[in-house]
């Protein structure tokens, strides 16, 4: 079976979060780059299908010239085929993007290269849309299943859990189709040396597509109002813990 | 006319579609419309009366057999069939995994832009963009952003304000309709559920909850802190870090990929705090830190910390706590 799976380059924010000047984005001088956690499990899982039924692994990623990184890091975890669409410039929204995926989907479909499964991760890790890969969905009138945790593939058919408000839901859909994961569908692994060394070598495809007006469009960033905390020292060694057990007496949770 | 999507579980509306009604109301008043909602399922029937009491003048109940195991597409379908025939300014939905993914959908169907989970919403004058703001980050992070569309399509993320009863409506209407609904549209439905094993406390319910990252050490490290949780009447979670390296299950993890925990008190034991980890834990009413770096990013979030070796600081916090029981 052919997988095509979309990733997003994120910055790894770590413990402080800060904006650049003119508010559009964040500090990013210090970070370092990562495909977004959801469709990080997301690849993974296309390589695990692909590794028990055959076939070949896509990956996708609409992003800046330098979003070639992540999708080297989806090559070294064994996809086979990389595109990127190039995006300069200021933020696509939902829309833009899920028609530029849609796009190259269909001109691959139309080329003959036709896939049966389409993965994105449940939302982005910082733009939090929830929307791209049901609207890709919805413009190649394929069945969505969101927020999946557990995938099995049989007889073209696609069986997907997920958690719903009373319990494990669990979705039949025909493929081709559109699955969007959250992480702890898998562990991801750790790519090895060889497969590394592969993805440096491997080509990128690439596209240049114009940035469509955005119909949510963003207009700055902001920081929330933090709880101003003042932490109090227990100490350390014993003292420390005779008062955090006084601590917990006066939250009320010390058994009785 | 501003339309909410109301979800519900047994006959009873849940807090994040109240949330999202509140928010309803204050715009139809901004824009002097009425407010309505719809509500899908023929087991909605007993909840359409208490919705008066939030303001909301119609109840749209959209009636079909195939309605009563959910499907995304069927109730963006109903949503769509709405918008088409009363033309509302906006459409809202909670910002919860049904209400995302039913308004992507009633995006995708319609052309228009989504904005989710917003918490806040300035209507301007008509025909104009929203000004919006809404989570980024899990929370971490905010956006100010313009909503653009002939109607606005929005969720609200939950908590964002509280549900509050408004003015009851002065006329009050509830309609049942049988949307035009096709077979496409039920491709994707929930086949059967599986109900969650009872009796073990669930993370987000849990009055204690005690984390532990990547200073624990190891699986067995764990041990310790499965004992002080017990003990405390709670749960272990754990850091993105500990999910990773394979040392806990996924279902463990709290933060942005994973729970979102509410305890009277999180006992955090060496963990950084990490932005993805404080997002799932921002409802805590209490943090009590075990950490060797006074520095770490945790403390910024903490009410009180213990500076120490997890490893030695957790298995004297359980024999303290055991003796204090004893006594």
């Amino acid at each position: 079976m052919d997988v095509l799976v979309c990733v997003k380059r994120v910055p790894v924010t770590g413990g402080r979060i800060s904006l650049t000047d003119d508010e559009q984005d964040i500090d990013t001088r210090y970070l370092g780059f990562t495909v977004s956690p959801h469709e990080e499990c997301a690849v993974e899982e296309a390589v695990r299908l692909v590794e028990a039924h055959g076939g070949s692994t896509t990956v996708l990623t609409l992003g800046p010239a330098v979003a070639e990184e992540q999708l080297r890091d989806a090559m070294a975890m064994g996809a086979n085929r990389a595109i990127l669409i190039e995006a300069e410039g200021p933020e696509w929204d939902g829309g833009a993007t899920a028609g530029a995926i849609a796009r190259v989907i269909a001109g691959d479909r139309d080329a003959g290269a036709a896939y049966d499964l389409l993965l994105f991760g449940n939302e982005s890790a910082d733009a939090g849309g929830y929307q791209v890969g049901i609207r890709v969905a919805n413009l190649l009138d394929m069945p969505c299943v969101t927020g999946v945790k557990h995938l099995e593939i049989r007889d073209g058919r696609a069986e997907a859990r997920r958690e719903g408000p009373g319990g494990i839901e669990i979705f039949e859909v025909p493929l081709p189709a559109v699955i969007t994961v959250k992480e702890g569908i898998n562990l991801p692994r750790y790519p090895s040396i060889p497969g590394r060394l592969r993805a440096k070598k491997a080509p990128v495809e690439r596209l240049h597509l114009e940035a469509p007006q955005p119909g949510l469009e963003k207009v700055r960033m902001r920081l929330p109002q933090g709880r101003d905390k003042q932490v109090e020292i227990l100490g350390d060694g014993a003292v420390g813990i005779e008062r955090a057990v006084e601590v917990l007496r006066q939250i009320g949770v010390m058994p009785s | 006319m501003i339309v909410g999507l109301v979800e519900h579980d047994g006959g009873v509306v849940s807090e994040p579609s109240l949330q999202t009604l509140t928010l309803g109301r204050r715009l139809a008043e901004r824009h002097g419309e009425p407010l309505s909602a719809l509500v899908i399922g023929s087991d909605a029937g007993p909840l359409t009366d208490g919705l008066a009491a939030h303001g909301v003048a119609a109840v749209h109940h959209a009636v079909d057999d195939r309605l009563d195991r959910y499907a995304p597409e069927a109730w963006a379908a109903c949503l769509v069939e709405l918008l088409v025939r009363t033309g509302p300014s906006a459409v809202l939905a909670a910002g919860t995994d049904r209400g995302n993914e039913v308004m992507a959908h009633v995006g995708a169907r319609t052309g228009l832009p989504v904005a989710a989970n917003c918490t806040e919403v300035e209507p301007g004058e008509p025909g104009t963009p929203y000004l919006v703001t809404r989570l980024r980050w899990g929370g971490s992070l905010l956006e100010d952003a313009r909503l653009h569309g002939d109607v606005k399509l929005l969720t609200v993320a939950p908590h964002a304000l509280p549900a509050e009863e408004g003015p009851a409506a002065g006329e009050w209407s509830v309609e049942e309709f049988s949307p035009k609904l096709k077979d496409a549209d039920f491709r994707a439905q929930v086949a059967r559920e599986e109900g969650r094993p009872a009796g073990k406390v669930s993370l987000p319910e849990a009055r204690v909850v005690v984390g532990g990252g990547r200073g624990v050490g190891s699986p067995e490290g764990f041990g310790p802190l499965e004992e002080l949780a017990q003990l405390l009447g709670g749960v272990v979670g754990c850091s993105r870090v500990v999910t990773s390296l394979g040392w806990r299950p996924h279902t463990d993890q709290v933060g942005q990929t994973g729970v979102r925990i509410a305890p009277d008190v999180y006992i955090a034991c060496g963990i950084s705090g990490a932005i993805q980890h404080m997002v799932g834990a921002k409802g805590a009413k209490r943090i009590l830190v075990v950490n060797t770096d006074p520095q770490a990013p945790i403390l910024a979030h903490a009410d009180f910390a213990i500076i120490g070796d997890v490893q030695q600081v957790v298995p004297a916090l359980v024999s303290a706590v055991k003796g204090a029981k004893s006594r």
